[in-house]
């Protein structure tokens, strides 16, 4: 399968997770989306990450890359998404115990 | 004899303790008391002076060092003053006239307020304080000092009478004036350090030799434009007429003992620089001569007696210029001599006519003022026949060595000045005829109280005449009797270095009768002319054709005034009106309204919403994405 259809995949997810965080006033739907983002990416890196794999084996001495490092970040990547979600969960909890809401547009305290 | 030398201090200190006395207790002080301190110290300095010049003239002379004022790299500039014949001489006129203006001043200002009348003697000790400073030096600085002092007394006792404006007008004037020619003397001054390495005038003139021509053409002649604001010579004496507006004493110090004869003494004093310069020179010796001729001219038809004494004063400045232009140094020191004696004596007469007058200053109105004024008719006659160089008064000897002095160097230059000399003896025989002559002419209240002055008026008048008459005899001509002449002999040391220099041309006996004859017989004519003339039917028309451009003075300050003051004005509010306000206004200000207006709008940025900051934060990384593809090759 060409790797343009994981690209065009990924484009798709981020730009939804783009148009998501820029419209939507809910802080959980906001947090989904950048969730929803940071897969757009996790998705691309396994995708070059294959491929790089695969044009090493056709032409063996063009890059030292055994094609795993791409997939090893996408670890890091979730084990440092799922810290942040728990951190993130906290805020939203903590804002809906102030506002008794989770809308972002109430955030605007520091203005003035 | 030498310990002498050391009371040098006292002599400028005295009348700055004067200034300073009556200056600082002028709310305190009673006027008795403010004219004892004013007139005391300034005798006593007189007194100081007559030992210097007594141990001068024994042949004591020297510089008398104070302190270390300038010292940098090489140059090295003391205070210190000089005593020798030329200072010692400069000492007593100052001094001398100095007192007797004081004097006189005690009784002529006496209308005045207390503080302002102690005020007045501040300035005046000031002024002579100066002026001694200036004489005293032993370097340029020294004199740059005392000249600058002068310039400031001049503008403060010009514009005495603070609550009238045109006196200040005329004080500002006097000042700008001067402050032109300072600027120059300045330069000259930088000029000497450069080439010189020291102001010390012996120092300056045992490196004279050692100056290329062109350096000594450029030093002599900047300080010789010095001299011009100082001495009120064309084109600079503009100022001296309308100093006028001072108090009459001012009028006598400045154009007498002070002030006027700064540039005289000064170029005297740098007398072997000039020598041996000799463009310097011509150009000296012709615009002293055209200053002659232009005052004189319009010192014929003014009709203020006291514009009359100042033209006249810038025309004898004249004279003196010409002598020193013609290397007559020494009959340019004589006239100074007497033109302070005589020039004193017509101011003080002047002021003790303006006095009894109740101010009135249009000989128009007066006439017949000897029978009121006995004392000040005789006195100020033989001032008159002093100046108009009538022998045997002290001008006739001073005058006939510069003209003599002038055709030894050139001949043109004698016969245009004996026609100064006619015009002089013409015009103050007018004012003498006009003043003192025929009927009186005024209002029938101011005959009423035509009265003689008091005695501290007369007297200093009886002094200054008696000098006028005898002061002359100090330099007869070796034409009468050889070696009489006392006071080139007394200043032949300062001189001699010049003689070396250039010597001067001995004319023959026969010429030198010739001459003198020539300038005797003009003077009389002149005079008789004047008397016959105006002592029964003074002038009182209006002037008209040549006349009125005379009285007008050749219109040389509505020149001025439209070629240098209106265009500078016109720059003023040109810079005030379009370059500060649109100019500087408008950039100072723009940048503060827009710096205003920017913050103003960028404000609307920190809108608080979380989801426009996430919208900029996208459309910056879209752009960052767009110059990464599209503008980075």
């Amino acid at each position: 399968m060409p790797v343009n259809y994981y690209i065009f995949v990924a484009i798709a997810l981020f730009c939804i997770g783009i148009t998501g965080v820029l419209t939507r006033r809910n802080a959980i739907i906001i947090f989904m989306c950048i969730e929803i983002m940071l897969n757009a990416v996790n998705l691309l890196l396994v995708a070059f990450s294959k491929m790089h794999y695969a044009s090493h084996l056709i032409t063996p001495g063009a890059g030292g890359a055994n094609g795993t490092d791409g997939q090893l970040f996408v670890f890091f990547i979730m084990v440092v998404a799922a810290a942040e979600v728990s951190v993130g969960l906290a805020i939203i909890v903590m804002l809906y115990r102030n506002t008794h809401s989770t809308d972002v547009n109430f955030l605007n305290r520091l203005k003035n | 004899m030498s310990n002498n030398l050391q009371l040098v201090w006292l002599v400028p200190l005295l009348p700055f303790l004067g200034f300073l006395i009556t200056g600082l207790g002028r709310n305190s002080l009673s006027k008795g008391a403010t004219g004892l301190v004013g007139c005391g110290s300034i005798l006593l300095s007189f007194v100081i002076s007559i030992l210097l010049f007594l141990s001068v003239n024994a042949g004591h002379t020297g510089v008398v060092n104070g302190f270390d004022f300038i010292s940098y790299d090489k140059v090295s500039i003391p205070f210190s003053f000089q005593v020798d014949q030329l200072s010692s001489l400069f000492l007593l006129i100052i001094t001398g006239v100095g007192f007797l203006i004081h004097v006189y001043s005690t009784s002529y200002m006496h209308g005045e307020e207390s503080p302002h009348y102690a005020r007045y003697f501040s300035y005046l000790n000031l002024f002579v304080f100066s002026m001694l400073l200036l004489v005293l030096g032993s370097n340029y600085l020294v004199m740059f000092i005392g000249w600058e002092g002068v310039g400031l007394c001049s503008y403060l006792l010009i514009g005495f009478w603070f609550k009238n404006n045109a006196y200040n007008y005329a004080a500002r004037k006097a000042f700008v004036m001067n402050r032109i020619g300072d600027l120059a003397f300045l330069i000259a001054l930088f000029w000497i350090i450069s080439k010189a390495g020291s102001l010390n005038y012996a120092a300056v003139f045992s490196h004279a030799s050692a100056f290329t021509q062109k350096d000594l053409t450029i030093i002599t002649l900047l300080l010789f434009v010095g001299a011009t604001g100082k001495s009120a010579q064309i084109p600079l004496y503009t100022w001296l007429p309308d100093a006028m507006a001072g108090p009459t004493p001012v009028s006598a110090l400045i154009h007498a003992a002070t002030m006027v004869t700064a540039g005289i003494y000064m170029i005297a004093r740098s007398n072997l620089l000039y020598t041996m310069a000799p463009a310097t020179q011509w150009v000296i010796a012709i615009t002293g001569l055209a200053t002659v001729i232009l005052a004189a001219t319009i010192a014929l038809k003014q009709n203020d007696i006291k514009k009359v004494l100042a033209y006249s004063t810038v025309s004898q400045l004249g004279y003196m210029f010409l002598a020193l232009g013609a290397g007559a140094y020494t009959g340019a020191v004589f006239h100074v001599m007497t033109h302070a004696f005589f020039k004193a004596l017509l101011f003080l007469g002047a002021g003790s006519v303006i006095h009894a007058m109740h101010n009135e200053q249009d000989i128009r109105f007066m006439g017949g003022l000897k029978k009121y004024m006995p004392v000040t008719h005789i006195t100020f006659l033989l001032g008159c026949l002093a100046i108009a160089g009538i022998p045997p008064f002290s001008g006739f000897f001073s005058k006939d060595e510069i003209l003599v002095g002038a055709y030894a160097f050139h001949p043109v230059l004698y016969y245009i000045g004996v026609a100064g000399a006619f015009m002089t003896a013409f015009y103050m025989f007018r004012l003498y005829a006009t003043t003192f002559q025929g009927a009186f002419r005024g209002t029938h209240e101011q005959e009423h109280h035509l009265h003689e002055s008091p005695a501290p008026i007369t007297v200093p008048l009886i002094v200054l005449a008696i000098l006028s008459t005898i002061a002359g005899f100090a330099g007869i001509p070796a034409l009468f009797a050889e070696g009489a002449h006392a006071l080139a002999h007394f200043l032949e040391p300062i001189f001699a270095p010049s003689e070396r220099v250039h010597p001067a041309h001995e004319l023959s006996h026969q010429t030198e009768w010739m001459l003198l004859a020539g300038s005797l017989v003009v003077a009389v004519a002149g005079a008789a002319i004047a008397y016959i003339r105006y002592s029964k039917t003074p002038d009182l028309k209006e002037a008209e054709g040549v006349g009125k451009v005379l009285e007008n003075k050749w219109y040389v300050d509505e020149l001025y005034d439209n070629t240098v003051v209106r265009p500078l004005n016109a720059l003023g509010r040109f810079s005030n009106s379009v370059v500060e306000r649109l100019g500087i206004d408008w950039i100072v200000n723009g940048v503060g309204k827009t710096v205003q207006y920017g913050s103003r709008q960028l404000r609307f940025l920190q809108s608080g919403q979380v989801g426009n900051y996430i919208l900029l934060m996208v459309v910056g990384i879209l752009l960052f994405f767009a110059i990464e593809l599209f503008f980075k090759k």
